[in-house]
């Protein structure tokens, strides 16, 4: 994962609350056997509508969502943040984020700041009054700045540190590889190995057809 | 400190201990994967550019999607087919071992790693699917995981998981005839509840559980996850050593000798405290059988269709009349007056040999009920080389019975075994949600011989309702082989 110590980058102002996980990424995309690609997915609903936020040029590369209150309700589902992460979202800001996509969040590098209802008011006067205004987001001072106004967002210290040293859960895991190292050396000998794989015979299979 | 078995199996592989509420990090024996919930953890890998760090404790099936008929064919829907063709590249670029179909040794991922011989006493074992928990009739600490935890897990071998709480469910006593341990696991469930298990590894002990062979505890252990809970397990014992002897990948000579040494500590201490225990009469049981939308609303089959009127709490009343609704059911009807359109025999909870062996026999000499379709689905490709070297095929087939490839089939209907809309089937399986079976689709869960006995009458039966001869003798049916191997073991 990425380390993001600041982020600039084109603040979109998206004036809706419960912005729920089948908003972000309809149930329909979750077939799909890839972890990249759902840039189409995102919104979906509303990526029709051509006054939609997202479909205005000026807003169009935008990296810092700016939302309303409970971003992320419903379904747990992790390509919500994968699909705004595929878009090109590095940093989501609301007066409050439902826990788990907040986790599902900090797991995958999405910055996930929570910055007072006003505040959001101010940032949404100044990316509508201004389109294409660049937000930046500085995870260090925990401040975020457009134009000429900072204001301050809220995240943990621990998913902070994450996203600071660009760890993911796995990344965190091999901080203690020594660990698992050693634990692999005091395995006793019986525990079962898959390979080199090991067979009864080989035998031959007769399809099943169907019953006329 | 007395320990119950979960908690031996845990503390014997932590990595590292959390601290100030951090999870514990374990370490993972062994990770079955197969095509539905891997695609996106290998691409999370590829990404990263990280390798899977124990491909040789890692082994994959193909079964969620696999077709049950033409297996030689290419796989007509293309979901499913790019489903099973992404894992078989992504087996081959990282290196896990895969048994593909047509190999002998597909078949459905819960069967595989038992009759291979990787499923052992102690092992942590994770699989990115609820149903993992079968794997705790050996006394393994087995689990279902998501998606990024199945990408954690091939890329660490580990995983920081948060502490359990324990429950022991004691089944004393014997089974009574007819019954098996499919009606000891649906009526436990009936009785604590589909959220009961929340956050708990259950472990069953008592007699009745002892007296059971290692088929018929993974039936009870694969169905812990419809009580909610995280892990179900049985504490290792002769039975156990028994099957495992022998298998591919069991341990041989000294490692055997230690193995079984080490095996037999694994049970939880005589005054190991548990945070909840529950204790059943086995002599009490009957054919259980379900009559709603959720694996907790069973009831004997000599009951009838509860009266949601008469249900005091009112968030089961609602959900009894909603239930009733979808299932087609009046309130009232005697569980037994219930006519099926299809018995499916299959699935991991109870698609083995002796699950087949047990219904042939009662199946044997037979003809199916009118109109009713009878699908038997092994669970994998072995149990159905035995399965045919025992002459049961011809038995299904001679009764009316469609005999078919091992896979999950119609338990998800993920491929084409599915249910039509408003048809009602009588299956061995482990979920009754709306839709499971298929869009509209509506199921009764029962046990082998209840699904056997149904299949000849046609409406929901024991086999207590069928004449059977007195040389069946129906208390073995979930003890040891029912008949002595006279054919080639492939299992």
């Amino acid at each position: 994962m990425e380390k993001i110590l600041t982020h600039t980058g084109v603040g979109v102002p998206l004036r809706r609350s419960n912005v729920d996980t089948d908003q972000i990424i309809p149930a329909v995309y979750l077939k799909r056997v890839t972890r990249t690609g759902f840039e189409d997915a995102l919104f979906a609903a509303w990526r029709g509508d051509e006054s939609f936020v997202l479909n205005q040029d000026a807003y169009r590369n935008g990296s810092v969502l700016v939302a309303g209150p409970d971003f992320g309700t419903g379904s747990s589902r992790e390509h919500a943040v994968w699909a705004l992460k595929d878009y090109g979202f590095r940093v989501v800001l609301a007066s409050r984020f439902a826990d788990i996509f907040r986790g599902n969040s900090g797991k995958q590098g999405l910055v996930a700041g929570v910055v007072a209802p006003d505040d959001i008011e101010l940032l949404w006067k100044i990316l509508e009054t201004k389109p294409g205004t660049e937000v930046t987001v500085d995870l260090e001072q925990r401040t975020v700045h457009a134009d000429d106004v900072t204001v301050p967002f809220q995240i943990d210290d621990y998913t902070r540190w994450r996203l600071m040293e660009g760890l993911d859960d796995i990344g965190l895991t091999l901080q203690h590889e020594d660990d698992i190292s050693a634990y692999e050396q005091s395995r006793s000998s019986w525990r079962p190995t898959t390979l080199p794989a090991k067979h009864l015979p080989k035998v031959e299979i007769e399809p099943a057809r169907p019953v006329s | 400190m007395a320990g119950t078995l979960a908690e031996k199996v845990w503390e014997a592989h932590l990595v590292r201990q959390g601290t100030d509420g951090a999870p514990d990090l374990l370490y993972i024996d062994l990770h079955l994967v197969h095509e539905v919930t891997s695609p996106q953890a290998f691409e999370g890998l590829r990404l990263a550019g990280r390798p899977v760090r124990r491909p040789d404790l890692t082994i994959a099936t193909e079964d969620h999607n696999t077709p049950t008929l033409d297996i030689d064919l290419p796989i007509a829907d293309p979901t499913s087919r790019t489903q099973i063709d992404t894992l078989r590249n992504n087996a081959a670029e990282f290196g896990v071992r895969l048994h593909s179909l047509g190999d002998a040794d597909q078949g459905i991922v819960h069967q595989v790693g038992p009759q291979l011989g990787l499923t052992m006493p102690g092992l942590t074992v994770v699989c990115g699917d609820s149903h993992t928990s079968t794997h705790g009739a050996f006394g393994a600490l087995a689990f279902g995981i998501g998606t990024s935890e199945v990408e954690h897990v091939l890329a660490t071998q580990t995983l920081p998981l948060a502490p359990f709480k324990t429950m022991a469910i004691t089944v004393n006593g014997d089974l009574p005839p007819g019954t098996t341990s499919k009606d000891i696991i649906l009526a436990i469930i009936a009785k604590i509840g589909t959220g009961g298990g929340q956050g708990y590894v259950l472990e069953y002990r008592g007699e009745a559980i002892r007296r059971l062979s290692m088929e018929a505890r993974m039936t009870i252990c694969n169905m812990s996850i419809e009580a909610g809970a995280r892990a179900g397990m049985i504490a290792p014992d002769e039975t156990t050593f028994e099957y495992l002897k022998g298998r591919p990948h069991a341990p041989e000579g000294e490692d055997w000798d230690a193995a079984v040494e080490y095996w037999r500590t694994l049970r939880s201490d005589d005054d190991a405290e548990f945070d909840t225990e529950v204790v059943l009469e086995a002599a009490d049981l009957e054919p259980f059988v379900t009559w709603g939308t959720n694996p907790g609303q069973g009831l004997p089959l000599s009951a009838s269709v509860p009266v949601p009127a008469e249900i005091a709490d009112e968030g089961e009343r609602v959900a009894a009349e909603r239930s009733l609704e979808y299932m087609g059911l009046e309130a009232g009807t005697p569980l037994r007056d219930i006519a099926v359109d299809t018995v499916f025999i299959g699935s991991c909870t109870n698609g083995r040999i002796e699950d087949l062996r047990s219904v042939a026999k009662v199946l044997q000499g037979r003809t199916k009920a009118d109109g009713v379709r009878v699908l038997v689905v092994p669970a994998s490709a072995r149990v159905r080389l035995q399965a045919e070297a025992e002459g049961l095929d011809v038995v299904f087939k001679d009764f009316g019975a469609e005999w078919r490839n091992a896979g999950c089939s119609m338990c998800l209907g993920m491929n084409p075994d599915q249910l039509q809309p408003g048809e009602r089937a009588a299956s061995t399986s482990n979920r009754n949600f709306e839709g499971r079976q298929g869009k509209g689709g509506r199921t009764h869960l029962v046990s082998p011989l209840v699904a056997a006995a149904t299949a000849v009458r046609g409406t929901l039966s024991s086999v207590a309702d069928l004449d059977l001869g007195e040389d069946i003798d129906l208390t073995t049916f979930d003890g040891s082989p029912l008949a002595p191997l006279t054919a080639p073991s492939f299992v």
